[in-house]
């Protein structure tokens, strides 16, 4: 409890007993009355400032100048029927100030919790300066530079291991409780948690650059896109607290003027008294709070199990997916490939490996890393001249001066280069050197082991239809999509037209349903902006993804995908059942008020008693960690 | 340029009037509130000053919550 809490829980309890002693005290009269403000005025002089002061500003209509409204004009009634009722007016008040400061603590508290679930920003660096180690702020530390993470520090910078083994927890980053094992030259994320041994990075990026950063940043800003439902909120207040307040001014004039000229007799008493009513349930704090807060906590809580979604608005989106389009490579299957055969060589099979990993050695494409692994030499970049990629095609370039092509059956046709179909499945590069066909070299990729259950979760989830695109042969796309279940498959997809299928998915798409398109975040960034949402996939240390997506994955595991599907359903599950709840309760009790069956006590149920409990609905939100 | 600074408010509804408070003072490209975080994320126009603008900002937020404090 902060001091402006604790010194309304001063005045809180000051007013009580002040109540309980005037209830008993035998004063009567003027004495009584004075006794009374004062009560009235240690309870709610800041609010009446706040509304004189609201109305100097020419912002009438708050809840401040509801209170304020409600509980004089109940004092002034209380005076007018000489009924000497003041409690009334001061317990409106007085509610109102303990659900405020219920509001205040409540929500901070909650703040808090979720800001300590995301505390992964490390508070210093060990820095290795001419040998001797010293605590730096991880903003100082520059890139080359030498850290030093001992166990049970957190890696404050990206970087590469020079000296040490280890495991890394990185559950505060992914969700995933395994441990990794990091040895020397391994690469090391900032945010994960050193385990066992002592290890020295060379920092790769500045703090602000780093994986750690990235993320809070992102989390952080994520409640600047708003989502439809806090954009009707807000433009639900702007409209509906001036609206009751009109409201009850018709309450309190109409009926008493309509009386007095039907001859029935005003009743001024009752109409004001319902007006009053009227006002003090009409505060939308329940649902201008409530809301954001969900959101927050979904948010929070999706982070907290690998799932970064950049904003409330595809919160939303997420919850309303029918249709998952994935990529296959890198997102269903490893993108781990590895050559599992060299057909019809004409020159030994080393030397078409090695012809073929220069070639491909400018690209960053899984293939050619898995072509480089296979040769295994090193690879003296100075041989390869004139390297041109033709996006879907393949590459052509010159090594020790002669031309080589290497790429998919496209490349040779365009080339005009006759060439032998293979009979594999598996990605096929067919290698042309010096212009004559030189064989191929079959390259398959390995299924992920979630991939079938990924998809079928995805089912469960209430997903509608799964496709997958693939710049992949028909063959090996089939294979993949009979072993998954996936319904249906788009295969030889070049980068630009995996765009355009998904355009026409979108096309024949249900009109409340959304598309998500999955992907690793390499090579289909395009494809990530297009869709609905775009989701990428083991962004770990992959700033592309993290950019160009909506929902970011720190996991490659396709089970996230239905984890994160039904981490947002929960959330706009709670958001909705708050927005009704609410509005529900508000707008009954505003009727039963202008009939008269709801007294004050009615109406402070309705205000302060529905936003606790949406507030602690809206807690529910964080909790995501069994779904 | 952009810049963050850390915000006190106690209620959702009086962030986003800071926020809208903020987006309509000049000298501001864009505005946000975080409630959540108590972050104020300011985008200043070009050659603008930050201090005097965000004087004009606090001035502004004042009004709309005499509550808040902008830490500046």
């Amino acid at each position: 409890m902060n001091k402006k809490q604790r010194k309304m829980l001063i005045r809180i309890l000051t007013t009580v007993v002040v109540l309980v002693v005037l209830a008993v005290a035998p004063v009567t009269g003027i004495l009584q009355f004075v006794l009374y403000l004062l009560a009235y005025l240690v309870i709610g002089y800041d609010i009446l400032g706040k509304a004189g002061r609201g109305i100097l500003n020419r912002r009438v209509f708050d809840e401040n100048f509801l209170m304020a409204v409600a509980t004089l004009g109940a004092f002034a009634l209380a005076i007018y029927n000489r009924s000497g009722d003041y409690v009334e007016a001061i317990a409106v008040m007085w509610f109102y100030q303990v659900g405020e400061l219920f509001q205040s603590y409540a929500v901070g508290k909650s703040r808090r919790n979720i800001s300590a679930l995301m505390d992964i920003r490390p508070d210093y660096a060990n820095l290795e300066c001419e040998g001797r180690l010293t605590k730096v702020d991880p903003e100082e530390v520059e890139i080359g530079s030498v850290i030093v993470v001992q166990p049970g520090e957190k890696v404050p910078i990206d970087g590469v291991i020079l000296e040490g083994v280890s495991s890394m927890n990185t559950s505060a980053l992914t969700g995933e409780s395994l441990p990794r094992d990091v040895k020397e030259g391994d690469e090391v994320i900032s945010g994960c948690i050193n385990m066992t041994g002592v290890l020295r990075i060379r920092t790769r990026k500045e703090f602000g650059e780093s994986t750690v950063s990235k993320i809070l940043e992102l989390v952080e800003n994520s409640s600047s896109r708003k989502s439809r439902s806090e954009d009707f909120i807000a433009k639900f207040a702007r409209v509906y607290t001036p609206a009751v307040c009109y409201g009850a001014l018709a309450l309190a004039f109409v009926p008493p003027v309509v009386g007095l000229l039907l001859g029935t007799g005003a009743q001024w008493g009752t109409w004001v008294y319902r007006a009053l009513t009227f006002l003090v349930i009409s505060c939308p704090c329940a649902l201008v709070i409530s809301i954001p807060l969900s959101f927050f906590a979904g948010i929070g809580g999706a982070s907290r199990e690998g799932v970064l979604i950049k904003g409330s608005n595809y919160m939303e989106t997420l919850s309303q997916v029918g249709c998952v389009v994935f990529d296959k490579t890198g997102t269903l299957t490893q993108g781990v490939f590895e050559v599992s055969g060299v057909h019809h060589n004409i020159m030994e099979e080393a030397k078409l490996l090695e012809y073929a990993a220069l070639a491909e050695c400018a690209s960053s494409h899984p293939i050619s890393k898995s072509l480089q692994k296979a040769y295994g030499g090193e690879i003296d970049r100075s041989r390869v001249t004139m390297i041109e990629e033709i996006s879907g095609h393949g590459i052509l370039a010159k090594v020790d001066g002669i031309p080589v092509a290497a790429g998919n059956t496209r490349l040779m046709e365009k080339l005009g280069i006759p060439f032998r179909e293979c009979h594999t499945t598996g990605t096929i590069i067919h290698m042309a050197v010096d212009g004559t066909y030189a064989g191929h070299i079959v390259i398959s990729d390995i299924i992920k082991p979630g991939s079938r259950d990924a998809i079928s979760e995805l089912k469960k989830a209430g997903v509608k239809k799964t496709v997958m695109l693939t710049g992949d042969t028909k063959k090996v796309a089939a294979q993949v999509a009979s072993e998954l279940d996936v319904d249906q498959v788009y295969s030889d997809l070049l980068p630009a037209d995996k765009v355009s299928k998904v355009e026409e998915l979108l096309a024949v798409q249900q009109k409340r349903q959304k598309l998500a398109f999955v992907g690793d975040g390499i090579n289909d960034a395009p494809v990530l902006t297009r869709a609905d949402i775009g989701i990428a996939m083991g962004a770990m240390g992959s700033d592309a993804a993290i950019e160009a997506a909506d929902v970011v994955l720190m996991d490659d595991d396709p089970m996230q995908i239905a984890k994160a599907i039904r981490i947002s359903r929960k959330c706009i599950r709670i958001v909705y059942q708050n927005i009704v709840f609410a509005l529900v309760i508000k707008f009954g009790c505003l009727g039963l008020g202008a009939i008269g069956i709801a007294n004050m006590w009615f109406a402070i149920f309705a205000d302060v008693g529905v936003m606790i409990i949406a507030v602690l609905n809206a807690i529910r939100a964080l909790r995501v960690h069994r779904l | 340029m952009k810049k963050t600074y850390k915000i006190e408010v106690d209620c959702a509804n009086c962030a986003n009037l800071m926020e809208e408070a903020a987006r309509k003072t000049a000298g501001v490209a864009a505005a946000t509130v975080n409630f959540m975080t108590q972050k104020m994320i300011v985008e200043f126009e070009e050659g603008m000053e930050p201090v005097e603008v965000m004087k004009a900002v606090s001035k502004a937020c004042k009004k709309v919550e005499p509550d808040c404090v902008i830490q500046l």
